[in-house]
């Protein structure tokens, strides 16, 4: 019988990355590489529908050849038994955890920290991104070793895929037995792309051997700068002043971007007001007991009424459509250089309702009482138009559209926003002496009202369902929380079954 | 035109005798092909074959030289009937498709092929669709070889055995006048490789000869009383012993470590690597095949060599049969083989593994320690750690990510042309409520997974009208049945265009022509706009359906007008005409075109002349992170963005530069009345002299104005 000896292994490889991300690719390299340096190597993918944008795994083992025997390689990796796993994504890295794939004696992990976003986290019409801390943690349950940096932001910089900023890691990661020369050679074999993808696979092999890990986090901190105490604007300084005067310190930073949304939205006068109306509830707030609640109920108000105010009309979008910061923006998003020339095509839909709602609120009701009316101006109206902002004609409309802006206060969507804003401070405020997490929840729950048309109609129709609740919510202890509660199932999907599974639940011990 | 050029691996086809291939498992089978003198090869494609058939069509060069016939079939029918050339003449033929799917379809020619019985080697390759990764049902090719006496290959997974396999199959044929199949499973066909090659063959017996000297017998034709006086008995009498003849003598089956042991493994070929993987991790084996545990494995799986696994056992305590899926034919088998004769050796197989699924080496590992704890244990000797992830998986941390990692469901690619038509479908629905949809095989079937959700059922190639034939009746609600190009050629013109009109059926079909049977890699077929020298296309869907009496009937051009493909979808849905109403969408696959349009842009845009890119973009301050937009897309380009505005609780949707601005998003968002915050940006490469002055003009007049207002604006830095 042959003396049978396990101690040779060969080193297992396994690559998880989405249709489309040029996992096939890293898989042959890793392949050219081993069988250049005299190794035998075998690679397998399971394909299947996950060409059309799903995820897959590539799968590479590879061991020398022993005394004229060349070895038998498995096709599939095994849970416990991976050397190296690459993750071309960094929730794929969460998979190949879930997977068994990285374990703690034997795998080094090397991930990619950028994400793609699934469609189920897409879809979800408030924040149904997954958070990426989830799989940071888990990180030092499985893994031997990691090497996590954004290696497709480091790809694009250098003018290549991610695939070759990977294949620069796993040389920087030291876990294969063959020279960078070695690995450098293999792209060269390929012939497609060679310089760039020799650019990225340096910078990523220099990264993976730096070994400081990118920083994750599930979203940017946001930016709340202390309110200065002048800008050197009479008028900007008036309302920095009562800011400071008027308002606790807690509050001032949110009330500043308050301003700063309304001024930029309609004029100082307008923000003046907006400080007018945080200062009355403020009063409100005091009377409630706020101060040792930290002005929780006037920290929302400061957030979520400056929301409201800056509500989203026509003449907002022709002004932010026309500004020149948005033909930069456009122009650098696009990344046309030189004498390229760009030019955008907006797609609008004005409906009867926005035209109407842009006059004079008189004018508005007239011509809404009147059915035949309004079709008519359905008729003459709405329609998709494919606005080319860039023509001086288009440009022209805009601009005199958004220059209505003076007159604003006078349009019918402005009284109809104002009278909305009003019944929900005095639903809110009603609250106050009462229950005041409720309250505070409630300014919170102005969070649903949100997008444009039917969309904002929608958001409108769930504010109005949530808000249902809170006669059953009042006298509980626990009102703010639930309210709270029925604002995220809102948030979950846009039928709105969450929203009614949740209600029915509050009814139930209501 | 596939969507993947083998113009280098055509070259590996040309490698002779001595030289090294190095490649994917089913190019190897390509290459075997060659080497077997084979004259004609046909097949429909499908994952995990479709490189097999995208290889050859590539390879016209190499084919010519040798004289072989290379055809793509319309269907796995056709492919098997292309086998009859074998029936009267000396002519190697092969034939593949996917399994079990096309071997559904190819079920009647198979039956007659395999009572003909053949002169020439006929062999039929079967990408075996089974496991993770697969596309299909799970079920097993096996039972289409005992029921019709095929016999059935299943060759180790490396590439020196899988192409021994091909020439050994073509023998085998010939020697028993059968059919013969070999199956490859998905891992399998996507291996990478290497054996060492022989020269190409011309066949000896040609096509042209066989055609200009037709044969003619009557033995040979399935017709009663021949069918049963005469086949049935060959089957038995003949072409069954022959068979076992050939396999012994030959040893196409192998025998692995030693010969005495009180216990032994039947497995079939495909579980070969894995089955020495789990031995190996149980410290049974080595990297490079020695084992000390006896193997037995069945490079052929149907039929059994009675002989062969008798004296297998004899002498063996126990034995486990590896037989991956079910029904268990092949235990059932052997435990009759060792009843018949007597032998009590104990057949263990399912139970100490498991009836369905996959056998993993980490399956196979567990239920090999199972056989040798009951029947071996002093073989697992002092037992080495076996590899685990119990521990790490059983951890919370680890856990947790299950509420976190989001599932991947296969989608539209960026800019598909069937994207917008089930927006608009969705649309429709907001409009008239939900209808019974039959979906088809194909991409278009993405639209039953999320964001569309949109699709009740999918019952095969082509059928997916036929699936919505019971609902013809009086109701406040039509059928909508949803068929791609590539369904429709296959069998859908007759079987659900052709039973819809003459069953009056009155749903509405929409089929969604995308220039190419795309989901299986972008191949040409009847209705591709292409030109293809080999083939014949610009074969119209239209005049196919009104050619076969369909009255209602409408084309549309480009699917990315939403709006248009809503208002025609409502028309079929009220229209009073009696008989289906069929919309034909036409967008070409956008993966293809970007394939081909791409370079010729680089291109012209090196060489100077002028030419715009579009691209879409959101402009992130009327972004109200509704998402709305993205319910109605689901594109990959169409992405989240989490902003640092403390005045917004949610992520603003942000388009990314693999855009390929197909018009989607502001169709879509027009069309819904959604928002305002889609723009399509065209970039203009090498603007000419006119473009330069008349920007120059507008960003006089447009700056001036911007910086008048931006002076005035009152606004903190």
């Amino acid at each position: 019988m042959t003396p049978i000896s396990v101690d040779d292994k060969p080193i297992s490889i396994a690559i998880l990355a989405m249709g489309g991300q040029g996992g096939g690719v890293l898989a042959d390299w890793v392949v050219a590489l081993a069988e250049a340096e005299g190794w035998v190597a075998q690679s397998t993918s399971v394909p299947g529908v996950a060409q059309r944008t799903g995820a897959t795994i590539y799968y590479v083992e590879m061991l020398k050849p022993k005394g004229g025997q060349m070895p038998v390689l498995s096709l599939m990796p095994t849970p416990g038994d991976v050397d190296v796993v690459l993750a071309a994504e960094f929730m794929e890295a969460g998979r190949s955890m879930l997977r068994g794939l990285v374990t703690p004696d034997k795998t080094t992990l090397i991930a990619s920290t950028h994400r793609s976003y699934a469609v189920g986290e897409k879809e979800v019409p408030g924040d149904g991104i997954g958070d990426p801390l989830a799989v940071v943690d888990a990180f030092g349950v499985a893994a031997r070793k990691t090497i996590i940096f954004d290696m497709q932001t480091l790809a694009e910089n250098n003018g290549s895929v991610i695939s070759s900023a990977m294949f620069g890691a796993l040389a920087g990661a030291d876990v294969l037995p063959f020279p960078r020369q070695a690995f450098e050679a293999a792209v060269r074999a390929g012939g497609k792309g060679v310089e760039t993808s020799l650019r990225a696979f340096g910078a990523a092999f220099d990264r993976a051997r730096d070994g400081k890990p990118d920083k994750v986090a599930r979203k940017p901190e946001k930016l709340l700068p202390d309110a200065p105490v002048s800008v050197g604007h009479p008028k900007l300084d008036r309302l920095l002043n009562r800011i400071h005067a008027e308002f606790p310190p807690v509050l001032a930073p949110m009330l500043y971007a308050g301003a700063k949304k309304l001024v930029d939205f309609q004029d100082p006068r307008y923000a003046g007001e907006y400080l007018d109306t945080a200062a009355r509830l403020l009063k409100l707030d005091r009377d409630a007991g706020g101060e040792a609640r930290n002005f929780g109920f006037s920290q929302e108000i400061a957030k979520y009424l400056a929301i409201a105010m800056a509500y989203d009309d026509v003449v907002r979008v022709a002004d932010l459509k026309t500004r020149a910061t948005r033909f930069e923006r456009v122009r650098k998003e696009t990344g046309a250089t030189g004498e390229q020339l760009v030019y955008t095509t907006e797609y609008m839909h004005p409906r009867a309702e926005e035209v109407v709602g842009t006059m004079p609120a008189s004018l508005g009701q007239f011509i809404e009482n009147r059915p035949a009316l309004l079709k008519l101006l359905e008729r003459l109206f709405s329609k998709g138009r494919r606005v080319r902002t860039g023509t001086v004609g288009w440009f022209l409309a805009l601009y005199a559209l958004s220059s209505l802006k003076p007159i604003r206060r006078a349009m019918l969507r402005h009284k109809r926003e104002m009278a909305h804003i009003a019944s929900w401070l005095d639903t809110a405020s009603a609250l106050l002496p009462a229950n005041y997490e409720l309250a505070s929840a409630v300014i919170g729950s102005r969070r649903l009202v949100k997008g444009y048309s039917d969309t904002h109609s929608r958001g409108q129709g769930k504010f109005d369902k949530v808000l249902s609740a809170v006669p059953l919510l009042k006298a509980r202890e626990d009102g703010g929380t639930w309210l709270k509660r029925l604002v995220q199932a809102a948030l979950q999907d846009e039928a709105g079954k969450s929203l009614d599974g949740a209600l029915a639940t509050v009814r139930s011990f209501a | 035109m596939a969507e993947r050029s083998f113009a280098r691996e055509v070259q590996d086809l040309k490698l002779g005798e001595g030289d090294l291939f190095r490649g994917e498992g089913i190019l190897a089978i390509t290459k075997a092909l060659l080497q077997s003198g084979v004259s004609y090869v046909g097949g429909y494609q499908g994952s995990p074959i479709s490189h097999l058939m995208d290889v050859l069509a590539d390879a016209k060069p190499v084919l010519d030289e040798l004289g072989v016939h290379f055809e793509s079939s319309a269907s796995e029918a056709a492919a098997a009937a292309m086998l009859s050339a074998s029936v009267m003449y000396p002519l190697r033929g092969a034939v593949t498709w996917k399994s079990t799917a096309g071997t559904n379809v190819a079920c009647d020619a198979l039956t007659n092929l395999a009572s003909s019985g053949v002169k020439g080697g006929a062999l039929i390759i079967l990408g075996e669709d089974y496991g993770e990764g697969s596309s299909i049902p799970q079920e097993r090719s096996h039972a289409f070889a005992m029921k019709s006496q095929m016999w059935l290959l299943d060759p180790r997974p490396n590439l020196e055995s899988i192409v021994k396999s091909v020439e050994d199959g073509f023998e085998l044929s010939e020697a028993s006048n059968t059919p013969v199949m070999m199956q490859v499973r998905i891992r399998a066909c996507h291996v990478h490789g290497q054996f060492i090659a022989k020269d190409n063959k011309r066949p000896e017996f040609t096509i042209k000869q066989a055609l200009e000297n037709p044969v003619r017998d009557l033995d040979r034709i399935v017709l009663p009383p021949v069918s049963i006086t005469v086949h049935d008995r060959e089957k038995i009498e003949k072409r069954w012993p022959a068979a076992i003849d050939f396999i012994k003598s030959r040893k196409l089956n192998e025998w692995f470590g030693p010969d005495e042991g009180d216990v032994g493994i039947i497995l079939q070929g495909g579980m070969y690597n894995s089955v020495m993987r789990a031995l190996q991790l149980l410290g049974l084996a080595d990297a490079y095949g020695n084992t000390v545990i006896p193997l037995y494995v069945l490079n052929v799986t149907y039929p059994l060599i009675d002989d062969e696994v008798s004296a297998f056992c004899a002498g063996k305590r126990a034995v486990l049969m590896v037989e991956e899926g079910h029904p268990d034919y092949l235990e059932q088998a052997v435990n009759s083989i060792l009843r018949r004769r007597d032998i009590n050796t104990r057949l263990a197989g399912k139970g100490m593994l498991p009836v369905r699924g996959d056998y993993t080496a980490a399956v196979l590992m567990n239920g090999i320690q199972v056989f040798l704890e009951e029947h071996a244990v002093a073989l697992l000797g002092n037992r080495p750690p076996l590899p685990s992830a119990d521990a790490v998986l059983a951890d919370p941390k680890v856990k947790a990510l299950n509420a976190v990692v989001p599932a991947r469901p296969a989608g539209f690619c960026t800019g598909c042309p069937e994207r917008p038509i089930f927006a608009a479908m969705k649309l429709v629905e907001q409009e008239l409520g939900e209808h019974h949809i039959s979906a088809d095989i194909g991409c278009h079937l993405f639209s039953i997974l999320p964001p569309f959700n949109i699709g009740g059922s999918t019952m095969g190639y082509g059928l997916g009208p036929a699936s919505a034939s019971a609902f013809n009746v009086d109701a406040g609600k039509r059928a909508i049945s949803v068929m791609g190009d590539g369904g429709f050629w296959h069998n859908g013109l007759t079987t659900s265009v052709g039973n819809a009109v003459y069953n009056k059926h009155d749903g509405v079909i929409m089929v969604v022509d995308n220039y190419y049977s795309s989901a299986t890699g972008g191949q040409d077929i009847l209705s591709s706009r292409a030109d293809n020298p080999e083939r014949s296309t610009n074969n119209s869907i239209v005049k196919a359906v009104k050619g076969i009496g369909a009255k209602w009937v409408r084309q549309i051009d480009r699917t990315y007008d939403v709006a248009k493909m809503r208002d025609t979808l409502k028309e079929a849905l009220t229209s009073k005409e009696e008989g289906p109403k069929i919309i034909v969408a036409s967008s070409e696959c956008m993966l293809n075109r970007q394939r081909r349009e791409k370079p010729l842009f680089s291109k012209a845009v090196k060489s100077g002349q002028r030419m715009v890119r579009e691209r879409f973009g959101v402009d992130e301050d009327t972004c109200t992170g509704d998402h709305a937009c993205i319910r109605l897309s689901g594109c990959p380009s169409l992405s989240l963005k989490h902003t640092d505005d403390p005045l917004r609780d949610d992520p603003v949707v942000a388009i990314d530069n693999t855009c390929v601005g197909c018009g989607n998003c502001g169709e879509v968002s027009e069309a819904a009345v959604l928002c305002p915050s889609f723009y399509r940006a065209d970039i203009i490469y090498n603007p000419t002299r006119r473009d330069r002055f008349a920007a120059r003009l507008r960003n006089a007049v447009i700056g001036f104005l911007q910086r008048r207002r931006e002076a005035r604006r009152v606004v903190f830095g």
